[in-house]
């Protein structure tokens, strides 16, 4: 017995409460010959509270499918509903800006949500502290190692007070001890701050690990290939049977649409 | 995992992370380490300029010995005349150099805000960086006479355009994934500029105005050769009085007058370049 069970997306279960509806979405660069068709009538949800990866191979348009979430572009076709949700998004850089100190990078954030003074030292104390960067405050981006510089990263998506935190590969360029422990950082930070997560990546394990469901797509153009649910209880660790289990399953679909592409 | 484990699995991850504080050795040792190169260079220069002496290449009184001059050197900056010279030389630059800093500003901001001002004069710009500056002296002295406004007007269009592209390419290249960062953030208008481009482009800006000054600071040593300005006794003109007297010992006190002057302001320029890297972490190694 397979432990996934694929649900329809379209008859997904919380679509009441979706925070993120996408219906028939896609994205087109370019015109004409050049037209290049990123997202092909993607359609999917994601409810509150929920923690969704969507996982593909290069060229799936996941990073434009956040971009579309984010706003920071526009779609071509179909309707995207974030419902009036404010969004955060997330970087594989944590692209702290270098004139600023660590917690003048989180107040920063505050600040252009309209924050006042006296309140935005305190808010992005209690943040850093959150992410468990409590002393760091007063040191400069540089002088963290790359995993600390994206819990700042975190610490300020946190800031934004955003109801939908958008995750583009976050921890894509760190190293593996330390993904592993920013894995339990953030699920326990998605379960204390009641986070709506939609997390993307290119690895599986990661997906599984974290994910409540993993949405697959398919790449050039992308398409919603499955939406598995992952119902292993929580916390789950990357190495257990089970992930590896399921894991393995989803790279084999994940395999097989590759592989239509050697032609 | 219990939550102190994690806490500490994490504490000790990060403190595995960080770069332990190299020590930096004594302050002595340090200062020691980065001047003996500079006197040594100071030491040749000297003892060639002796051999040349020596070999009677000139006469004496055409290329005094370094101990003349320095002879010479010692008991010149005892005099008042000396200093009030310098004091007149010194505030033509600042002022010239200022001046050249909000107007290469401007003009840097416009240039990167609207692409069509930037299609006219963007190259322009560049162009007026190759431009020898005393070439523009001929045409000063027509429009202002031989007045301080014709050396300012030079040593402002040296300096401007140089200004002007260090905050024109520190504007450019401000990366990417920063511009994304301040519109997740919500940056708009105003606020961008004042939170993300100005602040992003500060290197690029002060590279602008180190080499701005070493124009502003030519020009105006060019100038106060050429516009000799009635009663305005500066270095350049003190230095052509020595000339007509053939007081060559003294021309070349004033050579190494400037050159001080020079290194004296590109070591501050160096040390507002060092401290800003060293904030931004962009020290080599």
């Amino acid at each position: 017995m397979s432990l996934a069970e694929t649900t329809d997306v379209a008859q997904g279960a919380g679509r009441d409460n979706a925070v993120v509806r996408l219906d028939g979405v896609s994205k087109q660069y370019g015109s004409g010959a050049n037209a290049l068709l990123a997202l092909d009538k993607v359609s999917l949800s994601v409810s509150k509270g929920e923690f969704v990866c969507l996982l593909g191979a290069s060229g799936c348009g996941k990073s434009t499918l956040l971009s579309l979430v984010a706003g920071l572009d526009q779609i071509s076709g179909g309707t995207l509903d974030i419902d009036g949700k404010r969004v955060a998004l997330m970087f594989q850089e944590a692209a702290l800006f270098p004139w600023l100190s660590v917690a003048g990078n989180v107040e920063l954030a505050l600040r252009l949500q309209g924050v006042g003074r006296a309140d935005r030292k305190e808010r992005a104390r209690d943040l850093l502290e959150i992410v468990r960067l409590g002393g760091f405050g007063g040191k400069r981006p540089h002088e963290l190692s790359g995993g600390m510089r994206q819990r700042v990263a975190l610490a300020r998506a946190l800031a934004q007070n955003a109801d939908i935190l958008l995750m583009d590969e976050p921890f894509g360029a760190l190293d593996a001890m330390t993904r592993d422990i920013l894995h339990d950082e953030l699920e326990r930070i998605w379960r204390e701050q009641n986070l709506t997560v939609l997390f993307v990546t290119h690895n599986v394990r990661e997906a599984v690990r974290l994910g409540d469901r993993v949405i697959l797509l398919s790449s050039r153009p992308g398409r919603v290939i499955e939406d598995f649910k992952i119902s292993h209880p929580r916390p789950r660790r990357i190495d257990s049977t089970e992930v590896a289990a399921q894991a393995a399953e989803i790279t084999d679909r994940l395999r097989a649409e590759v592989a239509r592409h050697a032609n | 995992m219990p939550t102190e484990v994690a806490a500490d699995t994490i504490s000790g991850l990060d403190a595995l992370e960080l770069a332990p504080n190299r020590d930096k050795g004594a302050l002595g040792k340090r200062i020691w380490s980065g001047a003996w190169p500079k006197l040594l260079a100071v030491a040749i220069v000297i003892t060639i300029w002796q051999i040349v002496v020596l070999s009677e290449w000139k006469p004496e009184y055409v290329l005094p010995g370094p101990r003349t001059v320095f002879a010479d050197l010692g008991d010149l900056i005892t005099t008042e005349d000396f200093w009030s010279g310098v004091w007149l030389t010194l505030t033509r630059a600042f002022t010239g150099f200022l001046l050249a800093v909000a107007i290469g500003t401007v003009i840097g901001a416009a240039v990167s805000r609207f692409a069509p001002l930037r299609a006219a004069i963007g190259s322009l710009i560049t162009g007026l960086q190759t431009m020898p500056s005393i070439m523009w002296f001929p045409l000063a002295i027509l429009l202002f006479q031989i007045s301080e406004s014709a050396i300012m007007f030079v040593v402002i269009i040296g300096a401007a355009p140089s200004v002007a592209n260090g905050l024109i390419s520190g504007i450019d290249y401000v990366p990417r994934t920063w511009l994304r960062v301040g519109q997740v953030l919500g940056m708009r208008g105003l606020a961008k500029y004042r939170h993300l481009i100005l602040p992003a482009s500060l290197p690029s800006f002060i590279s602008g105005l180190k080499q701005g000054w070493a124009f502003s600071w030519r020009s105006l040593m060019a100038g106060e050769l050429l516009v000799i300005v009635p009663g305005a006794l500066s270095v350049g003109v003190r230095m052509q009085q020595a000339r007509d007297l053939h007081e060559a010992s003294l021309v070349i006190c004033y050579i190494i007058v400037v050159l001080i002057i020079g290194i004296l302001i590109d070591l501050l320029f160096n040390a507002a370049d060092n401290a800003l890297r060293k904030r931004w972490g962009l020290t080599g190694n």
